[in-house]
């Protein structure tokens, strides 16, 4: 037998970019602890739209297996809920008890608009990574994978900070609106292999510039993001970040 | 490539300024600390300490200098990056909590702009009071030289001094608290291991700085002018 409860929820309307906002009261009765919250939520617009008086409640998702980063709930003041290193989807109702009150936000940052409800456009992110640029070394196609040596630990550490998936988080959790980690996962992954050795200094200027003008704020070492971070990914990506933009400013000088 | 000057603006620039001045404003109060100190040494080891000081001449106006930049540095950087932070996010949570774990959001990290204002303030009443307070005049070792230990000890006789300058030295823990290990994480310094070993070097050292600090006010004030650990 799975448990039975009733959940009360407090989630975020907003009609659209400009209009004002406001949570909204719903209680859902027979809420099976073994649904996803997201599910939780589809069993919620279910209802929703069988009354007929108002929309569904808008959220984002895609794979609900925590590789994609679509998902991106506030949860009782939590970006992604209260389990560490774990999506939105993958948050199981088995973590409440019958009668719990959860309150439900979008992210919240400038850089990250609400467009409907809980639904915020990351474009930012986007525009981030492009600024990013491209690698000029012939990579090859699969066979090749093998022909330029990669020290095994310098891959597992490339590897650790390419499990980003981009959800933005880390933006929602920290207190100044900062997205360090972000743009430093991308960074420290990229700056250490050798096919990103090329473009290192360039890249690290261009996506650190970018990431200011879309209008994160500054980090200040909270490590929210990190308490926050679905892969767990470490602050020391901030402070290789921080490294590689000083050392690609030194060495603009001597040019 | 942005100039030198240009990449010190940026936000990680300013994450570094703030990280080099915190530090060297560190290093500041430990010698600070050091020369209060003596008064607890002979009858005028503090006297004679502070006319050391205020003999070195040039050299003394170039640490004011360097000392007023850092701290006014470190004070705008931090001002800004508190400004910023209400721009990047106009319309706040109406719920909020932190995920505990790796997150270092403590009562220290979340009054960093409040504690630092505070400090801010009392900077410029604690010069005001002891470097421009007025003083009588004794003779030591065959030279003038202000009797600044007369000045502290009068002026922590003041139940609003003492416990005045207590309170501002338990908010200089908490910034500390933070700061320490903020500092050598801007300036690059984190480490899978030894972070949490700075951090915890910060807090131990935030304490010592607070309570080395706030004991020379209380004692003062409770142990009156005939204080047994201070010799005349």
């Amino acid at each position: 037998m799975s448990k039975e409860m009733t959940i009360h929820l407090k989630i975020w309307r907003q009609d659209g970019p400009d209009q004002p906002g406001e949570l909204v009261d719903y209680t859902l009765d027979n809420v099976n602890e073994h649904m996803s919250f997201l599910e939780m939520l589809d069993v919620l617009n279910e209802q929703i739209v069988a009354k007929g008086e108002e929309e569904p409640v808008e959220f984002d998702y895609d794979c609900r297996e925590g590789i994609c980063g679509s998902c991106n709930l506030v949860i009782n003041g939590q970006a992604h809920g209260p389990k560490a290193m774990t999506c939105s989807c993958q948050l199981h109702m088995r973590n409440y008890e019958d009668g719990d009150t959860i309150v439900v936000e979008p992210f919240r940052a400038k850089a990250f608009p609400v467009i409907k409800d809980l639904v915020v456009d990351r474009s930012a992110f986007d525009r981030i990574i492009e600024a990013g640029g491209y690698v000029s070394v012939k990579t090859g196609s699969a066979p090749e994978a093998n022909s330029i040596p990669v020290e095994k630990s310098t891959a597992d550490t490339a590897f650790d900070y390419a499990t980003c998936i981009g959800c933005g988080a880390c933006v929602a959790a920290c207190p100044n609106g900062s997205a360090s980690l972000f743009t430093g996962a991308k960074l420290a992954h990229l700056n250490r292999l050798p096919q990103g050795k090329p473009e290192k200094d360039e890249r690290t200027v261009a996506m650190v510039e970018q990431m200011e003008e879309e209008g994160f704020g500054d980090c200040s070492n909270y490590a929210e993001c990190e308490a926050v971070c679905p892969k767990g990914i470490s602050i020391s990506a901030i402070a290789e970040m921080r490294r590689n933009y000083m050392s690609a400013a030194f060495a603009g000088e001597e040019a | 490539m942005p100039s030198f000057l240009d990449a010190l603006k940026s936000q990680v620039g300013r994450k570094i300024l703030t990280g080099i001045t915190g530090i060297g404003l560190i290093i500041f109060i430990i010698f600070h600390l050091i020369g209060n100190l003596t008064l607890f040494g002979d009858a005028q080891a503090f006297n004679e300490y502070t006319y050391a000081l205020e003999s070195l001449g040039w050299i003394l106006y170039v640490l004011e200098a360097g000392l007023a930049i850092a701290f006014l540095l470190h004070a705008y950087i931090g001002i800004s990056i508190w400004w910023n932070r209400r721009q990047a996010r106009p319309e706040g949570y109406v719920k909020y909590q932190s995920k505990g774990g790796p997150s270092k959001q403590t009562w220290a990290s979340k009054t960093m702009i409040f504690t630092g204002i505070v400090l801010l303030v009392f900077l410029v009443i604690h010069i005001d009071t002891f470097k421009f307070g007025a003083t009588d005049t004794i003779m030591l070792n065959g030279h003038e030289a202000r009797d600044l230990k007369d000045l502290v000890i009068a002026t922590f006789q003041q139940p609003l001094y003492a416990f005045g300058y207590t309170a501002v030295m338990i908010l200089l823990g908490l910034h500390l608290g933070h700061g320490f290990w903020s500092a050598f994480t801007s300036l690059t310094m984190k480490h899978k291991e030894y972070s949490s070993v700075i951090y915890t070097v910060g807090v131990i050292f935030a304490i010592l700085m607070a309570v080395g600090f706030l004991f020379i006010p209380l004692y003062i004030y409770f142990a009156g002018p005939d204080a047994a650990l201070i010799s005349y």
